[in-house]
């Protein structure tokens, strides 16, 4: 593999706090110093800049299981194609990941993906919330993390023993948080829309109730349980209000919360279904302002994709989830930092640090010497989305045809271009 | 005022103009059901399907009735939701039923916004016989009918809806429609059932019978669903009554011409008693008589806009 | 074509001019208020001496839009001349048409208020022009629907006399030639009138420099 020379780049490194421009040298699929590489390539990224590779710690694969709608190759195409260099891949499929043998397979099958694919284990069996998984033989097989995402364990002395039990293997929790009583039936935000519209809601309080119950758990085991998904102002404030007690919780935020809000269901179009499901204004304004205060530290999508047979059916009966690799950099990039809610170092961390911390990853950076996964984007580009040309096996997206600033235009994954527009 | 749609989905989507003009063309279809011929040729070689995927009676037999009325072709299609779930989806049944050439479907289903969906993806004519809890455009039109006819002008009417105004299409079509021809509202019923959010829009909710019937020129009282008790939202079918049941003693405090109504069927002795549901202010069975006529002036004005 | 020669040398025609001072024909008068009047007296006289002795059977029924009031026309002459009101009703075709769906523009339903009994009566339907004849059909079909005349007769203000149906005014105010694709029109306000209303590009084939007489 050739060594690579990126010349004149805005440079954007927020574990080491770097905003500068330069140059940066990759040999042997590792971070070099500029002046080391042999023999490069020499790619000149004068307006372009360049950071740590995009995390996203939350993304559905749907291999084993429903490979109709995505599988690991596509959807690791479609990571590439966002800027992700590293994915997290959610348990929920068929069958789902809380076996070692289930991480081995996905760990064959990550082969084929152009990213890196983090497989994540279920903590409960099957996802049911009745027993605990095999958390530890899964940490052997090489989960980063846990979740039951799709579903949350519901008993509350259940989820404090995978707790207290994750925190001696050192994995940390991802919680979707969503309490089954308060949410039965309930097909989007329970709001005014929900009652102008005639649907059955799913209450804010379904996910502050388990976020409360979260933060007393982290608090009383004193172990990482990150949220995943937030959507509600409340949910924003009790984040808040336990990360400056110092209690070990983290959030995510997904672009599509921080962008849309339930009055788009007017239309009755299902790529506005997904759960949590989109909320009020007021809570998508929480939610930007907790993703300013630093509230919340992680964008993640919740890539959820579906085919358009499943879609296409009445909103009561499609399946929650909508696709997000491709849009997540340019719509964060539009309605975050060229809005002047955050400026870019703050959402590249966001993208890169934050989730890196979450799942304790150290020094996710550009030192010399780290492996070279790298996103490289022209942040004034204006372009319509156009799903037709996602990577994407699935199309489950509402962002289709909207105009965006900010696109990904190469992705490096340990020194190979992966990706490039 | 022309009338230009192809579909009629819910009277969120009308302008008050065109409400009136349904209304004012249903005057002219109203009488033809007192002729000695109770048909016109309107509809002559159109084909109308009732495609009902959620039981009804009352509702399908009244559309039947008008389309016969107007000269309609018409077919009757049953089907269960939960079978349409399991083999072909709900898009494809009615794809097919285009297939057959018809003109207009005339649907009822369970999933709020369904005949939203069928209508975007169809070239015939889809009108709206209830989609889960959103709408139930002709109900309504039929209820604000039965006011204006009786009471002149429903522009500054106060009209009460009572019961179960949560899980009602035929709550929020009449309250989309009387917002719209200037008409007060307040819903009222129990607080699980009642939500507050309808003040968003410009209608007074209230959870005390008297206080939401007390100066009414309307009350309509809506069916209560005997299964709404079981999932937690009242105590019990005999609490209900109690507090939002109209009783002959209740009558006492309207005002002496205030209209009783109700889209049936009635539970007597629940939402209101059988003195109150056969006395002099139930206009109950008028209604029954003029969503013939909405009906018939509905499928007139929205057949006539379906492109061949 | 001769541009001037739309209506024939000298008509008295009504001309719009736009905002670039182009000059559109609007209409041309062909009979006014006096000679109207008089030809719905003459309609009111033959209807009065067929039906003589038994007006108390005859009824008027106005076809909209402007049958209606040109029957109430000839309801108040047949009332002036026998000294009896006939009954009179208004009649909507609209449910009756034979092109429905085919216009581009849905008729507005009109009102139709038969108020007396049509079994055995003598009606006399009442139309401003007739041309095809299938609005008149349409009539007849409606018209029975509400039960079993003893006779009906057909009175139009212009008989155009190029009908596609087998249907032929029994009274008729004037008869007229006029190319098919002119449009004839009665006209109550502000003045009675009758007019006729040539092509659009006829009508728009008239420039500044050719000024017929205006009204």
């Amino acid at each position: 593999m050739k060594d690579l020379l990126f010349k004149n780049a805005r440079i954007i490194d927020p574990v080491r706090n770097v905003d500068a421009k330069g140059d940066l040298g990759v040999s042997n699929g590792l971070i070099v110093e500029a002046s080391e590489v042999k023999d490069a390539t020499v790619i000149d990224l004068s307006g372009k800049v360049l950071t740590p590779g995009f995390i996203d710690i939350h993304v559905h694969l749907r291999q084993p299981g429903n490979s109709d709608a995505e599988t690991v190759a596509t959807g690791g195409a479609a990571a590439a194609a966002g800027g992700f260099t590293s994915i997290v891949a959610m348990p929920n499929t068929k069958p789902p990941a809380d076996t070692v043998g289930a991480i081995e397979l996905l760990r064959n099958m990550a082969k084929k993906s152009p990213v890196k694919v983090l497989p994540c284990g279920n903590m409960s069996v099957g996802g049911q919330g009745e027993a605990m998984a095999g958390i530890g033989s899964l940490k052997e097989a090489g989960i980063v993390a846990l979740s039951d995402d799709g579903r949350c364990v519901q008993n509350h002395g259940l989820m404090r023993h995978i707790v207290e039990y994750a925190k001696a293997f050192g994995v940390p929790i991802l919680d979707h948080c969503e309490d089954s009583s308060l949410a039965a039936g309930g097909v989007m935000h329970e709001g005014k829309w929900s009652v102008l519209l005639g649907f059955n809601g799913i209450p804010a309080a379904a996910e502050e109730l388990i976020i409360t119950r979260n933060v007393l758990l982290a608090q009383e085991i004193n172990w990482r349980i990150h949220m995943q998904h937030v959507s509600t102002r409340e949910s924003v404030n009790i984040l808040r209000y336990a990360r400056s007690r110092g209690i070990p919780v983290t959030g995510e935020a997904t672009p599509h919360h921080l962008t849309l809000t339930d009055e788009c269901i007017k239309k009755f179009d299902t790529n506005y279904k997904m759960n949590p499901p989109l909320r009020s204004e007021e809570d998508r304004q929480a939610l930007i302002a907790g993703v300013a205060d630093g509230t919340i530290t992680v964008i993640a999508t919740d890539h959820a994709p579906h085919t358009a047979t499943a879609k296409e059916v009445e909103f009561d009966h499609a399946p929650f989830g909508i696709i997000g690799l491709e849009t997540a950099f340019a719509l964060c990039h539009t309605e975050l930092v060229t809005k002047g809610v955050i400026d870019l170092p703050h959402l590249i961390r966001m993208m890169t640090a934050g989730p890196a911390e979450v799942l304790g990853l150290e020094d996710y950076s550009l030192r010399p010497g780290r492996p070279a996964d790298l996103t490289i984007f022209d942040p004034a580009e204006e372009y319509v989305i156009d799903s037709s040309k996602f990577f994407s096996k699935s199309r489950n997206t509402p962002f289709n045809g909207r105009s965006v600033i900010g696109r990904i235009i190469m992705t490096v994954v340990d020194g190979k271009v992966v990706y490039q527009k | 005022m022309q009338w230009t749609r192809k579909d009629l989905l819910g009277l969120y989507d009308l302008s008050a103009e065109e409400i009136t003009l349904i209304l004012d063309t249903a005057e002219e279809f109203k009488k033809v059901s007192q002729r000695r011929v109770k048909k016109v040729p309107a509809l002559r070689g159109k084909t109308v399907v009732n495609f009902f995927v959620e039981p009804s009676t009352r509702t399908r037999v009244s559309f039947e009735l008008a389309e016969q009325r107007l000269s309609a072709d018409v077919v009757n299609m049953q089907a269960q939701a939960s079978s349409l779930l399991k083999g072909e989806t709900l898009l494809d049944t009615v794809r097919n039923i285009e297939a057959l050439q018809v003109d207009l479907v005339v649907m009822r289903h369970s999933a709020p916004g369904a005949q939203n969906f069928i209508a975007r993806n169809l070239g015939c004519g889809v009108v709206n016989a209830g989609d889960g809890a959103h709408e139930h455009p002709t109900q309504a039109l039929l209820d604000i009918f039965t006011m204006r006819e009786k009471l002149g002008s429903v522009k500054g009417l106060q009209v009460a809806i009572v019961g179960d105004i949560l899980h009602s299409r035929v709550a929020r079509s009449n309250i989309w429609g009387l917002l719209k021809l200037g008409a007060q509202v307040t819903v009222a019923g129990p607080a699980t059932l009642v939500p507050r959010e309808f003040e968003s829009i410009g209608v007074r909710v209230c959870h005390n019978l008297d206080e939401a019937i007390r100066n009414a020129d309307v009350v309509n009282l809506l069916r209560i669903q005997h299964e709404r008790q079981t999932a937690d939202f009242f105590p019990s079918i005999g609490e209900y009554s109690k507090f939002f049941g109209i009783r002959p003693d209740t009558m006492k405090k309207l005002k002496p011409e205030t209209l009783i109504m109700h889209p049936g069927p009635i539970n007597r002795g629940v939402e209101l008693a059988g003195e109150v549901a056969d006395g002099k202010n139930s206009v109950i069975l008028e209604q029954v008589t003029n969503g013939l006529a909405i009906r018939m002036a509905v499928l007139y004005l929205v057949a006539g806009c379906v492109q061949k | 074509m001769d541009r001037e020669n739309v209506f024939g040398e000298g008509a008295v025609c009504r001309k719009k001019e736009d905002a670039e001072g182009n000059l559109t024909i609007m209409k041309k008068q062909l009979y006014g208020a006096s000679e109207v009047s008089a030809s719905i007296r003459r309609m009111a006289e033959a209807i009065c001496r067929e039906f003589s002795g038994g007006e108390g059977d005859l009824a008027l029924v106005g076809i909209h839009k402007l049958g209606v009031p040109l029957a109430k026309m000839l309801e108040r002459e047949i009332a002036a001349i026998s000294g009896k009101h006939p009954e009179f009703g208004t009649l909507d075709i609209t449910m009756y048409r034979d092109d429905f769906g085919d216009f581009s523009r849905l008729p507005a339903i009109q009102e139709t208020e038969i108020p007396f009994d049509v079994n055995g009566r003598k009606l006399i339907l009442v139309d401003d022009v007739f041309s095809s004849g299938r609005t008149i059909r349409a009539a007849l079909d409606a018209l029975t629907d509400f039960g079993r005349p003893g006779m009906i007769r057909l009175a139009v203000l212009v008989d155009r006399g190029e009908p596609e149906f087998p249907i032929r005014p029994d009274f008729a105010g004037f008869s007229l030639k006029v190319p098919s694709d002119h449009k004839i029109r009665l006209c109550f306000d502000p003045e009675l009138e009758i007019y006729e209303i040539p092509t659009a590009e006829e009508r728009a084939a008239v420039g500044n420099e050719t000024s017929t007489p205006l009204k």
